[in-house]
């Protein structure tokens, strides 16, 4: 291998940090519309009026459209495989609005100070709703958050049941748990609670639009899914998908957040009303406010084990809030049980119950780790506990029971139904050697649990394992075309979406491999939903694996065509073909070719070659990883401080191993954020408290001490050479492992996120007075 | 009003309102590495250095910057250029949204601080946020950057 494997830099990286504009705002058209949104302060009201004749009256305001200007067909912003999911549920713009920053008007003006003032003269009057705020009151209440009679889910086994509050329900079996817990001889019973947390990317959402020369309309986004935009902007305006053009310029950070379409809606109606260009960004505060934030879950497990350490049975139970909107709380709520309880397949049994709720708050949707970061966070807590309980090093407890390479995972009964599909095998499982590294690297057998250090700081060790797929099975799907040029270089069309976790550069690589080429030969053309092959778009860690296996067979089959092409033309068999780093030669024969020199030949007076494929996965092969965490507990303060964190992942064979280590260390920062500081946070009225990065706070480069990231040097079958995916997995174990390390250091574990000095110092208060 | 201001060596006379930040004039200039990330001064996004020094382009009035020189991230040359190397080389260019304010910051701490320590480094850059990398990788490339120079 020469392509693969190499830590080359990203192909657009200079360009792209010395400040070529490259971003959605520097590429909108100049003298846009500027678009503004006025929002609302209920978290549930009814429009009774709106009156917008003094705004409108702004020197400089071009239109105010309300509920009565917008067109009235129900969508989703969640922008997963078709079918989608997720209710459709959405107006651009509605009679209700359901939480606090809903949109209520869209305003559009010549400039921003213009649009500002005609959003304060617009007068509106609401009939005030009681507003549920809390997951755990949702179903069934007497409040009914979406009580029209058009919201619709395209896929009825989700369980979707608005009258209830419900969004879906999740009903998986495995056995007879209730009998297999009361043989057991320890049954943990535990509830936890993980908060709502914001992906916090640096660029907000954004997005501009205007008509082409046909009349189509083009949308310019900062998005993860530029085809699910497409789509779905279709469904919104009832427009054929053709009319509509989607263009991801370059991203300034996603991590889910942009994997649903939140911006496009406001300027497409503008440019569509009134044939003008529009934009429309986010403020910080916005983006936190009309976000969508991780789906906050209320989590019931008990796990049964035995004396001898080995797991018997896990039952889990999550309720997650979906917020005022459905967006991905069906996909979350399923990674919590697909991504999760499968860490310990030995089980004899394990039941599942999930439920996704409406609230008045802020719809949620993806952030990476999915549902699987809350679930294991829950799983992992309690398997920590069960090893103390039993007296077993949580290392050891963890190497008995987990999932091990050529094991089979559990096969759940979904709704009764009996699963007969086929046996999902680990071809790839690095687990105990991610295990064994890490212990090693943290120092495990001399820190293990933990000591005092100062009179007020105490250390200590904890560890935690997780899993998560490589792309959506049966679903998600990549293409790829691949042309050559007369000078021997190509150009390559993708569909995938590069938001900063260097997919154009690994793609290229895959590619460059295939073909037999290097990677500086290729130019990538990515995301138009015009110019590139369709694909599923950058979620579910499924790129690298997914997309990637998509350009490998279109680069395998360039490389026959150009064999084919040279033996024709030199005359002689194909057999005796060699092509190798762009260079064709002939077994025995002195006569050779370049690939500029067949470019030439074919493409003025022959033919283009163009090879296209596609790829839909059908397994997940899931990346794992192995964390510990060493923290320093300040008994005066409660303050918790990561000293050192170490994650050995296996993510099969790293394509790029330096863009897959930052994207490594960036997850698990996220993951030490969202333990010990992140939270999106509503007062009693539903208004947001954390909607600035002054309350919310993503961690600072002073928030923690060292991030030690390893790979394992395994190899999945499936992949493409071997590759499985990273981005994801990463962000799971930080939280499990820090509770369980501030338990070795001060023997008080916390199980609600996020683990701040407050509840720390609650814990060892109540400790003392035990 | 009108202000004359030097970008990256260009002298500039502009029009700009009372109340406008220099972000703004820049980007309206066509400066499109200076980025807004926040409205409350704290992710560093918008970081600028005027006379040489980093300040926070989203807080400082464009009627305060008459008469000043300011240096974007398009006008830090070899020297910019170099550290912007070294951060593709490290691979923590991921969305590289952060990367100017980021690029500034350094160039700037590395005029002030002499041989600076890991702790120091990270004291100097608390306020540039980044959201991608981890900050690690991005202290191997300051740490890779320093020994160069
Ligand atoms: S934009 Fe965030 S500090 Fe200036
Ligand atoms: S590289 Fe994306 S925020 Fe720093």
């Amino acid at each position: 291998m020469k392509e693969v494997t190499r830590s080359i830099p990203k192909v657009d990286g200079l360009g792209l940090i010395l400040g070529k504009p490259v971003y959605t705002d520097d590429l909108a058209p100049k003298n846009t519309l500027i678009v503004k949104i006025l929002r609302s302060p209920h978290a549930f009201a009814r429009i009774k009026s709106i009156n917008t004749d003094i705004a409108k009256k702004v020197p400089g305001v071009e239109c105010i459209l309300t509920h009565e200007d917008a067109p009235k067909n129900r969508y989703t912003r969640a922008g997963q495989a078709y079918p989608e999911t997720s209710p459709q549920d959405t107006y651009i713009l509605d009679e209700y609005v359901r939480y606090v920053g809903d949109d209520v008007a869209i305003i559009a003006a010549t400039s921003e100070e213009s649009a500002e003032k005609a959003k304060k003269l617009i007068k509106v009057e609401y009939e005030v709703l009681e507003p549920i705020l809390d997951i755990e009151k949702s179903e069934g209440n007497s409040t009914i958050i979406h009580p029209e009679d058009d919201s619709v889910c395209l896929v009825d086994s989700v369980g979707y049941d608005p009258s209830k509050n419900v969004v879906c329900k999740h009903i998986f079996d495995y056995g007879d748990v209730d009998k297999v817990l009361s043989e057991s001889d320890l049954v943990l019973e535990r509830t936890y609670h993980t908060q709502s947390s914001h992906q916090g990317f640096m660029e907000t959402y954004r997005s501009a639009t205007h008509l082409d020369e046909h009349g189509r309309l083009v949308v310019l986004s900062s998005t993860q899914v530029p085809f699910h935009v497409r789509r779905s902007l279709a469904k919104a305006f009832d427009m054929p998908i053709g009319q509509i053009r989607v263009i991801k310029p370059r991203v300034g950070g996603g991590y889910g957040g942009k994997q649903s379409a939140n911006t496009e809606y406001y300027p497409a109606l503008v440019t569509l009303k009134t044939g003008k260009p529009a934009k429309i960004i986010f403020t910080r505060q916005e983006n936190f406010e009309a976000g969508l934030p991780r789906l906050p879950m209320r989590l019931d497990i008990k796990v049964g084990a035995n004396n001898d350490g080995r797991i018997t049975a896990i039952d889990l139970k999550a309720i997650g809030g979906s917020g005022a909107h459905g967006e991905h709380a069906n996909s979350v709520l399923f990674a919590t049980v697909m991504k999760v309880i499968n860490l310990y397949n030995k089980v004899d049994a394990a039941r599942y119950r999930g439920t996704g709720v409406y609230t008045n708050t802020v719809p949620t949707g993806a952030f990476r780790g999915f549902g699987a970061t809350q679930g294991v966070f829950a799983l992992e807590n309690t398997i920590n506990e069960i090893a103390e309980k039993l007296n077993i090093d949580p290392t050891v407890i963890h190497d008995m029971n987990m999932i091990k390479q050529g094991e089979c995972a559990i096969r759940f009964d979904c709704n009764g139904v009996k699963n007969t599909g086929p046996y999902e095998i680990m071809q790839s499982c690095g687990l105990e050697q991610c295990v064994k590294r890490g212990k090693e690297l943290i120092g495990w057998d001399e820190k293990f649990p933990g000591k005092q250090v100062a009179p007020n700081k105490f250390r200590g060790v904890g560890m935690a394992i997780a899993r998560q797929g490589s792309g959506v099975p049966y679903q998600d799907m990549g293409s790829a075309t691949l042309k050559l040029n007369e000078d021997g270089t190509f150009m390559l069309l993708i569909g995938a979406t590069d938001i900063g976790q260097g997919s154009d550069t690994i793609l290229s690589q895959i590619c460059a491999e295939a073909v037999g080429i290097k990677t500086e030969d290729i130019t990538v053309l990515s995301s138009d939903t015009d110019l590139t092959p369709f694909d599923s778009g950058a979620y579910a860690s499924s790129t690298t694996y997914v997309t990637g296996n998509a350009v490998k067979k279109t680069g395998e089959k360039m490389r026959k065509m150009i064999i084919e092409e040279a033996a024709r033309i030199l005359n002689v068999p194909v057999r005796s073909i060699n092509f190798d780093k762009g260079k064709i030669t002939i077994d025995g024969i002195s006569k050779n070719m370049t690939l500029g020199e067949l470019g030439k030949t074919l493409l003025y007076a022959q033919k283009e070659l163009i090879a296209s494929d596609s790829y839909v996965c059908y397994k997940s092969p899931p990346p794992y990883i192995a964390a510990f965490a060493e923290v320093e507990v300040n008994t005066d303060t409660g303050k918790v401080f990561v000293e050192n964190f170490v994650g050995v992942v296996d993510i099969g064979t790293p394509i790029n191993p330096t863009l897959a280590k930052i994207q490594a260390e960036g997850g698990i920062l996220h993951g030490i954020g969202m333990a010990l500081h992140e939270e999106v946070r509503m007062n009693d009225k539903g208004k947001m408290e954390t909607n600035s990065f002054m309350t919310y706070k993503v961690p600072t480069r002073k928030d923690f001490g060292n991030i030690i990231v390893e790979f394992d040097d395994s190899y999945e079958p499936s992949g493409p050479y071997g590759a499985k995916s990273v981005g994801e997995v990463t962000l799971n174990t930080s939280a499990p492992a820090i509770r369980e390390a501030i338990y070795n250091a001060v023997g008080v574990r916390i199980n609600s996120l996020p683990m701040t000095p407050e509840k720390v110092l609650m814990a060892l208060k109540n400790k003392d007075r035990v | 009003m009108q202000i004359k201001i030097n970008v990256n060596g260009e002298d500039k006379t502009v029009e700009v309102k009372p109340h406008e930040y220099i972000l703004d004039t820049l980007r309206n200039l066509g400066y499109y590495s200076v980025r807004r990330g926040c409205d409350t001064t704290s992710c560093g996004l918008c970081t600028i250095l005027v006379d040489g020094k980093p300040i926070l382009s989203c807080g400082t009035f464009a009627a305060k910057c008459d008469g000043h020189k300011i240096i974007t991230v398009e006008g830090t040359g070899e020297e910019g250029k170099r550290l912007a190397q070294c951060i593709v080389e490290e691979g923590v260019d991921q969305c590289g949204y952060c990367s100017p304010g980021f690029i500034l910051t350094v160039l700037a701490m590395k005029n002030e601080l002499r041989s600076p320590t890991d702790d120091e480094i990270k004291h100097y850059l608390t306020n540039n946020l980044c959201r991608c990398t981890g900050y690690e990788g991005q202290l191997r490339a300051i740490r890779r950057f320093l020994e160069e120079v």
